[in-house]
């Protein structure tokens, strides 16, 4: 009796198994997070180090860098103008996002208020298939389809801006899509039924409660779309036409921020202006990236 | 099976089943040929066990099971048959108001969730807007006190606020018939007795059905009960009968606990 009790105390103080997976699992975990913070940390660093030497070593003038269209680089620091990429990718970022909304809200509407089960799961497949096809399917699509269409319909070349938002609209529909179903489905079912009750139709119901609920969530969703159509390399570069010009209409060629990256990445010598303009550019686009991530964040305080 | 069903004189009468059936998925056969009639500026409690239908009777009422199943035999109204595809279910629940288990304000303010209803009907001028909102507020006896946040977020009040907001919010559309589906449910006695409070100053203008799991709330409030078992009516009468001396051993049963 005395002995079992004293197997029992000398259990209880020793290490078993358990505590050592405990500890394992721990020390992974902890170990992943840190490596991680790491590496962001470390990019963030090489970016932000690499994109400001334009302007430390080379003394390019910020202004210069946001306000002028000149870019040229390897003609010297007064020719680091990066204005029309800036606004190139804007354009293309907004209309690419304002002709994507509306669609990606009628399909949205359609998925969650409208159809049998069946016929919502094959459009949902269709919209991941959409998601999943790579960029450079895309483009390649884009070169093949839009450009000749384009170069029919409007004359010129049929590579610029309408190309890219036309191949980006693709793109963005289904992050747009599939987040602002999900900002439709969290709306609570008894809204719908509350509604109803009251004597309001389908559509009043729908367009002043469940869009009005679900505004957070999809405000959200075109954020994200945004980012996506703003972020795009491969795909816009195959169809835009990549001269660094002021947009002065649609049809004419032009250049984004990451499609003059992706074009130009291979002509530059590391450490030179030109390869530090383009470093300016990647800082940029980081910048941008930060702050559609705040502006979501900002959203989903809002919404809590 | 043993019934009982009292009548409602005619001109008492505010709405009326002949012979209700309702199906879900076309093969379950939820409700049995209810005939009820509902007096009119009266609480009427449907009681009985969960799963007695009195809940899928109670949304048959205003249409609210349109598409959801399939609801045969008459519905009289106003004199006429609202259980029928001709008939324009928006107006129709304008008439015949609904208040949830749960309640369920809009994600808006107090002030729109109560003029939302009207603006989807056409109203545009404020001054009348401000005025339902005022009025219908007083009836459901919450205006003193939210009359000074009529534009915060109505998700912020509580829940037995919330509740009293909802009627508010169908007493807006000036109905003639209150459906209230197990309105106190969710809240604590104190709400409870609040809401209870409300329901009976609006007898006085309002026909009311209310389905009640709590016996206690239909014998302190109903005028008039019935008691659902499995789809069909066993019983019938005023409140005080129902509770009192009860003509059907079932009925009985149920009010005595023993079982259900």
């Amino acid at each position: 009796m005395s002995d079992k009790k004293h197997t029992h105390t000398h259990q209880l103080q020793q290490a078993s198994r358990e505590t050592r997976h405990e500890w394992y699992g721990k020390t992974i975990t902890l170990a992943s997070v840190v490596g991680i913070i790491i590496l962001v940390v470390a990019i963030i660093y090489f970016i932000g180090q690499r994109g400001l030497a334009a302007f430390t070593t080379d003394h390019v003038k910020v202004t210069d860098f946001l306000f002028s269209a000149d870019w040229n680089p390897l003609d010297g620091k007064q020719y680091v103008g990066a204005a029309a990429m800036i606004v190139t990718s804007f354009l293309v970022m907004i209309l690419a996002t304002l002709l994507a909304v509306p669609f990606a809200l009628a399909l949205g509407i359609f998925m969650t208020e409208f159809t049998k089960k069946r016929l919502t799961k094959y459009l949902q497949i269709m919209i991941e298939l959409l998601a999943g096809i790579p960029s450079v399917v895309y483009g390649f699509l884009g070169v093949t389809i839009i450009v000749p269409a384009i170069r029919t319909i409007f004359g010129g070349a049929g590579f610029g801006i309408l190309a890219g938002i036309l191949v980006l609209f693709v793109m963005v529909l289904p992050t747009i899509t599939s987040l602002t179903i999900d900002a439709l489905k969290g709306v609570p079912a008894q809204y719908r039924q509350a509604s109803l009750a009251l004597g309001a139709t389908w559509w009043q119901t729908t367009s002043k409660v469940i869009l009005r609920a679900a505004t957070p969530g999809i405000l959200t969703a075109i954020i994200f779309g945004m980012a996506r159509a703003f972020g795009e390399a491969l795909a816009v570069q195959m169809v835009i036409g990549n001269a660094v010009l002021m947009p002065h209409n649609l049809i004419s060629p032009a250049a984004t921020l990451t499609s003059q990256l992706t074009s130009q990445l291979g002509n530059t010598v590391n450490g030179t202006l030109a390869n530090n303009a383009l470093w300016s550019l990647a800082l940029f686009l980081l910048l941008m990236s930060l702050a559609f991530n705040l502006v979501v964040r900002i959203i989903g305080k809002r919404k809590g | 099976m043993e019934q009982y069903l009292t009548q409602i004189a005619p001109e008492q009468r505010s709405l009326e089943t002949k012979n209700l059936n309702v199906y879900y998925g076309g093969t379950i056969h939820k409700l049995h040929d209810v005939s009820l009639q509902i007096p009119q500026n009266a609480i009427t409690a449907l009681i009985g066990a969960s799963g007695s239908s009195k809940s899928t009777f109670l949304r048959s009422l205003n249409r609210m099971n349109d598409k959801v199943a399939k609801v045969t035999g008459q519905i009289i109204y106003a004199g006429i048959d609202i259980n029928h595809k001709d008939i324009n279910v928006y107006q129709l629940r304008k008439q015949i108001g609904m208040v949830f288990q749960r309640p369920n304000p809009f994600a808006k303010s107090i002030y729109d969730n109560i003029t939302y209803a009207l603006k989807a009907n056409g109203v545009k001028d404020s001054a009348v807007l401000d005025q339902a909102v005022e009025d219908s507020l007083r009836a459901a006896a919450l205006w003193d006190e939210v009359k000074d946040s009529l534009h915060k977020s109505a998700l912020a009040l509580s829940g037995g606020q919330q509740q009293r907001l909802c009627i508010a919010r169908a007493l807006a559309m000036k109905p003639d018939i209150l459906l209230l589906d197990e309105p106190a449910s969710a809240l604590d006695p104190v709400s409870t007795a609040k809401l209870e409070e409300t329901l009976k100053q609006l007898r006085d203008q309002y026909t009311m059905v209310m389905v009640t799991h709590n016996m206690q709330q239909a014998s302190r409030i109903s005028d008039y009960t019935a008691f659902f078992h499995m789809g069909n009516i066993v019983e019938y009468d005023r409140t005080e009968k129902i509770f009192t001396t009860p003509r059907v051993t079932l009925t009985e049963q149920y009010i005595n606990g023993s079982f259900g």
